[in-house]
């Protein structure tokens, strides 16, 4: 197949808003005539932003898991969850497949974002070639997937306004929790900071 | 230069579809957000889609509906947000006791349960971006009906697309399905109106995320 021209190489750039094809203006952050929101051809800073947002989300990421998210009083009878020892509740007294779900959303997204993004910012700043075409599929479910993260968030929101029996029973947030919600917050601005388009612009053949 | 499989036609790079006027309107053209390349558009036929040639991202999608289809959708869905967040969610017996929760419920006895931060990104990504969205679409599509460009209709449409990735009903929803479960080993559980009103949106929200928000700037005409 003949090579498909990129917009940087015709002069032309295309707004990330309204989709408008322009004529690159003289400098980078021009405003786009039809909409008015600022034109880049790239990202500003992505690998530095992403990288900063990415090791951020990172740190939190520890406490989020080490705190306990939620404390369940039943009869004066106190007990500390944390996020794997819910999955793990959840498993034994619950359903297998709901626990496989939280797992997933609390442990495998969170993780397999720092990895993916982590492996696409060194592969894109050393100008690799390898496996251009995976890695683009690969960012782009790591968009996809990012928010459901805030699964176990919800969950210990609702318990806490749910369960409210005085001494009998009751849930109440731990700081764990505000934690892990940040780690979402944080792995979702990384993974819009990055610009996947500085993966192709040392490919010219491919 | 043509590849049929996908659609679409990339532009050549001597054609003169490239060297328009500065600030050339060509909503013939495509430009892939992932890798920047650079496409020529054509109308797509029922369940056709358009693939990025180079990095195989999806770049259009037929859509059926038209503004005024838009505009009911978007109805509908403010009058099921209505009945989701005035009926609780859940409700829990422990003996003779009984305790229900509303989305608003939740989040207040987060704030005041000393996880504030929480109450504020639970409001915003269930209450606030959710109900913005569909009252700032419902307005431009008001307009859009006949063709034209609502009051405010490029700072709206810029709101609109930042707002995209923080709305969370669906994961909202998972997670009233797990607290449930949970709380099934310990209490009666009971699930209230909200929680079916929750279920419903989630599916009118899977068919909005089919749509273009772009399509209105080329279906409009500047000014109302």
């Amino acid at each position: 197949m003949s090579r498909a021209p990129r917009a940087q190489e015709l002069g032309i750039i295309g707004c990330h808003v309204c989709g408008l094809v322009c004529r690159t203006p003289a400098g980078d952050g021009a405003g786009c005539p039809r909409c008015g929101a600022a034109l880049h051809r790239r990202k500003r800073n992505s690998i530095a932003r992403t990288w900063a947002l990415l090791l951020a989300a990172f740190i939190l990421y520890i406490p989020a898991n080490v705190l306990p998210i939620m404390r369940t009083v039943s009869l004066g009878d106190v007990d500390d969850n944390t996020i794997i020892s819910g999955v793990v509740e959840l498993w034994i007294k619950g359903s297998p497949s709901l626990a496989a779900i939280v797992f997933a959303a609390s442990i495998v997204v969170p993780m397999t974002k720092f990895l993916v993004l982590g492996t696409l910012l060194l592969s894109t700043q050393r100008g690799s070639r390898w496996a251009l075409r995976q890695r683009a599929s690969l960012y782009r479910a790591v968009e996809f997937i990012g928010y459901w993260s805030m699964l176990d968030v919800f969950v210990v929101a609702l318990l806490t306004a749910l369960v409210r029996f005085g001494f009998l029973s009751q849930v109440e947030p731990l700081p764990g929790v505000v934690f892990f919600g940040l780690t979402v917050v944080l792995t979702m601005f990384a993974s819009m900071s990055f610009d996947p388009r500085l993966m192709w612009d040392i490919s010219d053949d491919d | 230069m043509s590849t049929p499989e996908h659609g679409l036609a990339p532009i050549d790079p001597t054609g003169n579809a490239a060297a328009g006027r500065l600030h050339a309107s060509s909503p013939s053209m495509v430009i892939c957000e992932h890798c920047d390349t650079v496409h020529r558009s054509r109308a797509l036929a029922r369940g056709e889609t358009m693939r990025c040639v180079r990095c195989g991202a999806l770049l259009a999608r037929y859509h059926a509906l038209n503004a005024d289809g838009m505009l009911a959708l978007v109805l509908t869905s403010l009058i099921v947000f209505l009945i989701a967040n005035v009926w609780p969610v859940v409700t829990l017996g422990l003996g003779a006791q009984q305790s229900s929760a509303t989305l608003w419920g939740t989040i207040l006895m987060m704030w005041e349960q000393g996880a504030p931060l929480v109450a504020v990104v639970a409001a915003a990504t269930l209450f606030f971006f959710p109900l913005n969205k569909m009252l700032m679409l419902g307005w431009v599509l008001l307009f859009a009906r006949d063709g034209r460009r609502a009051p405010g209709f490029a700072p709206i449409m810029k709101t609109l697309f930042h707002l995209q990735p923080w709305t969370m009903t669906e994961v909202f929803v998972l997670g009233a399905l797990v607290s449930i479960v949970k709380a099934r080993a310990y209490f009666d559980v009971q699930p209230d109106p909200g929680i079916w009103a929750y279920g419903v949106l989630t599916l009118l929200i899977t068919v909005f995320s089919g749509i273009d928000l772009r399509r209105l700037w080329d279906a409009t005409e500047q000014d109302a």
